[in-house]
Order: C-alpha cells, then sequence, then structure tokens
C-alpha cells in the first residue's frame, strides 16, 4: 500500500484489510473444498457416483451453515463500511480552512484563502494543478465542475470524490504528514484525461506561510 | 392467448413446410431455423470477441510500452486510446457476452432441451439476430467517422457523451448510442421469444422442474433485462436529443442533471451484470451435473436463489455511484443491499460446488472450463466485496481494482463460460467431437495467462493506478519501474493468450473436417438434445417430438444399470 497521508487514510486501509480478512477466509475454504472434491471423486472404473438429491438433512447442512457464516461476515463488514463512510463522508468535522476545487477540461483550479485565512475575499490565491495545504489543519474543499463529469482524488489522502458541472461538493480532508503527491481527475473527461495531473504540496506551518507570503506579493 | 398460439404455430409449420427446397440464402441468411439463427449469432459473437480482443491488444502495447508503434495498428493517440478502451468494453459485454450467451445458446438450446420443433416466433427470431447485425455493423462504422469513435467510456456519462464540444466525436458518440439502442431492441424480441417458448412449448410432460437449468437461467436472464432496459432505452432517447437536436436533460445550465443518466444506465447496468451471470452459471452446472455424473444438489434451491438474485440484482445500483454526488446516506443503503446480494450468489456456488460430492468426476475439455469458472469467478465474487463496502470503496473506486474485479467476473463469465459451451455442445452442433489434447492444451494456454494478466492489474489498483488514461508518464506516483514491469507482465500475458487462441480456430476447423463421428449422445447426457441427430434436422426430431418422463440431471440412480437415464426414456 502506498503512503497514508491523512488522518482517515489508516482508517480506509484497516477496513480494506478487514474485508480481505473476512472475504479471504471464505474464499479459501471454498476454494479448497473445491480442489479436495475434484481431486477425491475422480472417475474410478466400476465405481458408480452417489444418488443425492440435495434436499436431505445431513447434506443440506454442508451449505446451510456456510450461509449462517457469511451472513455474519456480512454484517461485520456492513457496520465497518457504514462507520468508516460516515467519518469521511456523511460527518463533516469543523474546519480550519476552506479552498475551492474546480475541474475543467483539462486542469484543476484550485483557490486557496489568503493572508485573511477566508475564502472568497480578495487576497484568494488561485493556481493551476498545483495545491497547497497545511500539515494537521482541518481543510474543507468546495468541489466543482465546469464542463463535464471530473473527479477529484488524492490517493495517499484515500480521498475521491466527483465533481459534478451546476453542483458544489463539500468533503474534508486533515493531511498528516509534509510532502508532496498526486492529484489525480479519476473520472474520463476527455481526450485531455491522461494529462488531467496536479499535485498536492503539504506544508508544515511555516513552510505554508511561507507560501501564501510569497504568493501574495507576486499577486 | 390460445389462439394466437395456434395461428404462431401454424406459421412456424409452415417455415418448416419449406425446408426441403432451400437455397443458400433462405438456408444460411435469411432462415427462421433457429439452430441456424443461433450460428449467425455466435459466430458474428465470435468476430466482435476477435474484434474486442485486438483493441485489448492495443491499449495493452501502449500501456506497457506508451508511444510505441503498436504492430498492426501504429501509435496510439489519447483520442485512439479513449475509443478503444470505449469500445473494447461495449463490444465485449453488448456483442460479445450477450450474443453467445444468451441469443446464441439461448436459441440452440431452449428448442433442443425441451424437446420443441422450434422458437415459438421463428420470424422475429430472425427479425432480432437482422438488428444485431445491424447495430453491430453501425458500431463499427461509428470507428471510421470523422472524429473517429465515441471516447467516453461504455458507461457514456454525460455531459462529456452528450456535448460534441466536450467529448470532439459528436458522430461517433451518436453512432455508438443507436448502435447500443438497437442491441436492446434485438435482445428485447430474442427474450419475448425465450420467455413464450419455455412456457408454451415444452415437450409433452416435461414440468416446470424438469426443464434443464441452463434453460431456467437463459429466461430468467431474459426477464431481468426486459425488466430493466425500459429506463435505459429511456435515458438513451434523451442522450441522444441532448447530442442531436440540442435539448438539455441532461445539461444542469438548462434544469437538467448528469446524475439523472447514472441511475438510468446502472439501473440497467447492475441487473445487465447477472443477465449475462445467469447463463454462464447454467451452462456450467449442466456441464458439471454431466461430467460428475451426479444429480444437481438442490436443484430447486438453485432455481428460487436464481430468483431472489434476481430481484435483489434490482436494489444494488447505486453502489456504482457512491462518489458520484449523490447524497452520501444513500451509500448506507445500498451498502447493505450490494453485501446481501453475496448471500445468493454465495448459495449458487455453494451448489455448485457440492454438486462435485460424491461424484465420478470426468475431467473432459467442457468439464475443466466449466470447473475453471467457478474457481476464477470465486475471486471476482470476493473482490467485490472491496467494492461493496462503501468504506473501501473511496479508495479502490475508478482503480485498476474495479476493472480487475469486474475482468473476473466478466471473462469467466463470457470467455470461459463460452469456451465451456462451445466445446460441450459443439458435437451436437457439428456432429464431430473436437480433439481433446488441443482443447487442454488450448484450456490451459488461455487459463494461466488470464490471471497473470488481471493479478498484476489488482496490484496496481492498489497502488492507485485510475482507469483510462493513456500514459502515466504525467503522475509520478504511477511512473515508477516497478508499475512499468507489472503493465508489461500484463501485456506480455495476453500476448500469450491471444496466440493460444489460434489453437483453438485449429481445433475448430480440424475437428469439424476431419474429426471424430459425435453420434447422438457422445457425454452419455440426459437432456434432450442428446437424443437427436447431430447436427439435428430441420425440425429437430422429424420422426415426433419426445415425450419427457423424468427431470434432467437422473445420474447414477440406484435402481439402474447404467448411470444415466435420459429424459425422453419410458420408465
Amino acid at each position: 500500500m502506498i503512503d497514508q497521508a491523512s488522518t482517515y487514510a489508516a482508517d480506509i486501509d484497516n477496513i480494506i484489510i478487514w474485508v480481505a480478512v473476512l472475504a479471504g477466509f471464505w474464499f479459501f475454504v471454498a476454494e479448497g473444498v473445491f480442489f479436495w472434491l475434484i481431486l477425491k471423486y475422480r472417475a474410478k472404473p466400476g465405481v458408480k457416483a452417489q444418488y443425492l438429491e440435495g434436499h436431505e438433512n445431513h447434506v443440506k447442512k454442508w451449505v446451510t451453515w456456510p450461509h449462517v457464516g457469511i451472513l455474519a461476515f456480512d454484517f461485520v463488514i456492513i457496520v465497518m463500511a457504514i462507520m468508516v463512510w460516515y467519518d469521511v463522508k456523511q460527518q463533516l468535522p469543523e474546519p480550519d480552512r476552506t479552498i475551492r476545487v474546480i475541474g475543467q477540461q483539462w486542469a484543476w483550479t484550485f483557490q486557496h484563502p489568503g493572508q485573511d485565512n477566508q475564502l472568497d475575499t480578495d487576497d484568494d490565491i488561485f493556481t493551476v494543478d498545483e495545491l497547497h495545504v497545511e500539515v494537521d489543519q482541518t481543510y474543507h474543499f468546495l468541489l466543482e465542475a465546469t464542463d463535464v463529469l471530473h473527479s477529484f482524488s488524492i490517493p495517499v489522502f484515500r480521498i475521491k470524490q466527483d465533481a459534478i458541472p451546476g453542483r458544489t461538493i463539500t468533503g474534508w480532508f486533515e493531511a498528516t504528514q509534509t510532502g508532496e503527491y498526486d492529484v489525480q481527475c479519476a473520472e474520463i473527461c476527455g481526450i485531455g484525461h491522461g494529462v488531467m495531473a496536479a499535485r498536492v504540496h503539504i506544508e508544515d506551518s511555516d513552510g505554508h506561510a511561507a507560501w501564501v507570503a510569497s504568493a501574495a506579493t507576486a499577486q | 392467448m390460445s389462439e394466437t398460439a395456434v395461428a404462431v404455430e401454424h406459421h412456424a409449420d409452415h417455415a418448416h413446410d419449406h425446408h426441403g427446397s432451400e437455397g443458400f440464402l433462405s438456408k444460411y441468411v435469411f432462415s427462421t431455423d433457429h439452430k441456424m439463427i443461433a450460428m449467425q449469432y455466435l459466430f458474428t459473437g465470435m468476430g466482435m470477441a476477435v474484434i474486442g480482443g485486438f483493441m485489448a491488444y492495443v491499449f495493452r502495447m501502449q500501456l506497457a510500452f506508451p508511444g510505441i508503434s503498436v504492430p498492426g495498428f501504429g501509435q496510439v493517440s489519447p483520442g485512439e486510446y479513449n475509443a478503444l478502451v470505449t469500445n473494447h468494453g461495449s463490444i465485449m459485454i453488448f456483442w460479445v457476452a450477450m450474443p453467445v450467451l444468451i441469443a446464441a445458446f439461448g436459441n440452440y438450446c431452449i428448442p433442443l432441451m425441451i424437446g420443441a420443433d422450434d422458437m415459438v416466433f421463428p420470424r422475429i427470431n430472425r427479425l432480432s439476430y437482422q438488428i444485431f447485425l445491424l447495430s453491430a455493423v453501425i458500431l463499427l462504422l461509428s470507428l471510421f467517422v470523422q472524429g473517429g469513435g465515441f471516447g467516453g467510456a461504455w458507461t457514456a456519462y454525460p455531459p462529456l457523451s452528450a456535448v460534441g464540444d466536450y467529448n470532439q466525436t459528436s458522430l461517433g458518440a451518436s453512432m455508438w448510442l443507436v448502435a447500443v439502442a438497437l442491441e436492446f431492441v434485438a435482445f428485447l424480441l430474442g427474450g419475448i421469444n425465450f420467455i413464450t417458448t419455455l412456457m408454451n412449448s415444452r415437450a409433452p410432460g416435461m414440468k416446470a422442474y424438469d426443464i434443464p437449468l441452463v434453460c431456467w437461467m437463459i429466461v430468467i436472464a431474459s426477464i431481468l433485462f426486459m425488466l430493466s432496459v425500459g429506463p435505459l432505452i429511456a435515458g438513451a432517447v434523451m442522450l441522444l436529443f441532448d447530442q442531436t437536436i440540442g435539448t438539455g436533460f441532461y445539461d444542469p445550465a438548462r434544469g437538467g442533471d448528469p446524475i439523472l443518466w447514472q441511475h438510468l444506465f446502472w439501473f440497467f447496468g447492475h441487473p445487465e451484470v447477472y443477465v449475462v451471470l445467469l447463463p454462464a452459471i447454467g451452462i456450467t452446472i449442466d456441464i458439471i451435473a454431466t461430467f460428475a455424473r451426479k444429480k444437481v444438489f438442490g436443484y430447486k434451491m438453485m432455481l428460487y436463489t436464481t430468483v431472489a438474485t434476481g430481484v435483489l440484482s434490482f436494489f444494488v445500483w447505486a453502489h456504482h455511484q457512491f462518489l458520484a454526488g449523490i447524497d452520501p446516506r444513500m451509500a448506507n443503503v445500498f451498502t447493505v443491499t450490494t453485501l446481501l446480494i453475496s448471500i445468493p450468489i454465495a448459495e449458487l456456488c455453494f451448489v455448485i460446488i457440492a454438486t462435485l460430492y460424491g461424484g465420478s468426476i470426468r475431467l473432459t475439455t467442457p468439464m475443466l472450463w466449466a470447473l475453471a469458472f467457478m474457481a476464477e469467478f470465486l475471486i471476482g465474487g470476493v473482490t467485490g466485496i472491496f467494492l461493496g463496502a462503501s468504506g473501501a470503496d473511496i479508495y479502490f473506486h475508478d482503480t485498476y481494482f474495479v476493472l480487475a474485479h469486474f475482468h473476473y467476473t466478466f471473462y469467466p463469465i463470457a470467455i470461459i463460460g463460452t469456451f465451456a459451451a462451445f466445446t460441450y455442445w459443439f458435437p451436437k452442433m457439428f456432429g464431430k467431437m473436437m480433439n481433446d489434447t488441443l482443447g487442454k492444451i488450448h484450456f490451459w494456454g488461455t487459463i494461466i495467462p488470464f490471471n497473470v494478466i488481471f493479478i498484476p492489474l489488482f496490484v496496481l489498483g492498489m497502488g492507485g493506478q485510475h482507469r483510462r488514461i493513456y500514459n502515466y508518464e504525467h503522475f509520478p506516483e504511477l511512473a515508477g519501474e516497478g508499475m512499468y514491469q507489472l503493465r508489461e507482465l500484463a501485456t506480455y500475458a495476453l500476448l500469450v493468450m491471444l496466440a493460444f487462441q489460434l489453437v483453438f480456430f485449429y481445433n475448430c476447423i480440424a475437428s469439424w473436417m476431419r474429426g471424430k463421428k459425435a453420434g447422438k449422445n457422445p457425454w452419455e447426457s440426459n437432456t434432450l438434445e442428446w437424443t437427436t441427430e447431430s447436427p439435428p434436422p430441420h425440425g429437430n426430431w422429424p420422426e415426433g417430438l419426445p415425450n419427457v418422463y423424468r427431470g434432467p440431471y437422473e445420474y447414477a440412480h440406484p435402481d439402474r444399470e447404467q448411470d444415466y437415464w435420459p429424459q425422453n426414456e419410458p420408465a
């Protein structure tokens, strides 16, 4: 697995691992029984197959009991999936800062708050294909698209959200380590889909302040 | 109702009266014989599979060796890449899986397995194929019009698919849409035929629970298709209007909504998975029963489970849209329904596995394919749980993990299932046995590379590789050496797999020309198609339709010396 750079990246990886364990268990049981039966019941001269309806209780239980097990495992997976989903997508924590992310063919435009820390004021900083965030700060992003569907995806954050023309979708993340990572467009958006790449720069508080200051003078 | 049926039977008989004096055109091109129509569907579908496979070869070469001039194609531009992946997906689902699994084997098997002389509506059947052929021609032509083929993915999400300025292939996009809509019309006509024939034309004595499961599965699939396709046809018409006459059904600026298409598409699209899955499961269970010499474990249980799967499949569609901008609370509902569908699907798998218990298993080529379907489909099923669990889907959505997952479902269905059915019914269709050694070489030469293609793609998906990108050089995290090695491995495996298909084509032709004569019932099977000549003549049983005395799976009955008991043999 790749770097975990957001607060919920580990939660999402955990559910993936749990599904792997629970579903993997049934997978190996099923494949194991399957291949064992193929080996055990190869045709032998003079031996006739057994005549079973599949309604007899002593054989039916071999299908019934695994069912109960699968139902129980499904229940566990459902609960875990909904808990993670609730934290990532449904219950947004209070933001320290809000940014706007706009997808268009074929670039990402990022609108950062300027030195006043407020979005939609005169000192906002606009960048193309370059997102700057401060580590350990809770961000809300307002996701928009101007033409077709795009999907705002940062794999190291484990965040992904489609952008839809005519709507603003709010999401959140909080970076946990500094660095520079890929931002993708994960929804096909035309012939330039393959070049719609951006980078997220995660800076510590001094570094971020320096970037804001330099961007302010550049404007 | 009964009057119609009588009139129709009269027509059918009328058509058969002339079969002695058929010319080339009426026998091979404008035939109303269900077996000939099945062949037309089969060979058209296989031809389309070759085209779809060629497309996969071209874009896999581009992915492994970006910028290379692909032998037989040339350099791949981003627009061409999009058109290739879009049409590969569309072709393999709509012009390969459906025509081969449902139309070809449905047409071939249903009348023969239920003891009818033909479909109830032979001329509608012919019309169905003709519309299907037209749709295939339109799709192929769309690749060569100005601007190139449609490149908005097989899901065709608007606004990209709706606005020519965005997709830059306005003519290709409209032709793609018309082709898909016509294909749906063809399968609606075919579906009507399957359902009516199964209901009305069974041989005397054949009760509902005496019908072979493959026939039930194809008919249940047809019902699912008919129930789910309506909304999509309405959606397709709206999309066509948006493309051509400037309406705004999917344009938010004019009061439309792009998400509407996604709901209509996936309301069809998810049942569609089961539409192609069920025939493959039916084929598998019939073949496994035959070669394990076993009664199917819990026939009724299997049938009811299939119906339950079908019903449930209408309530899971939004798991494709967790991240599409729908209300996040909705994801919770669809996570529950999606994981619940694992119960009936697991049941179908258990029934197939349990049928092996106590059997006398003969590993013929069709049996190997049927067993491989089960072994590989399990991987597809299990990886689906990651995507159905909303929390995990946030990461996996739109990555190669999804791609590898659905290839592990669709490949067993459309390719492995087809080879199972083809090798099983080849003796009936052509009257000759296929070469078993070549069949096994082809089997292993297909199955091993298949896994070597798609297991690396799971790994790439876990590494964050997103879909439909013609070149990963712009994404530093995806442009590493290890990632390229995995892509190359998958591409080499694909080349090996494609090369082994030559063995299959050689085996078909060689066996057809000078294979061993098959006789009526080479597999010692119980079902009715094995009680007539191979290949069956026009009208199927010229000396009179068979009577049915028992169910289709009476293998190894304790009261009998012989280990099979044909359905038409009096007690």
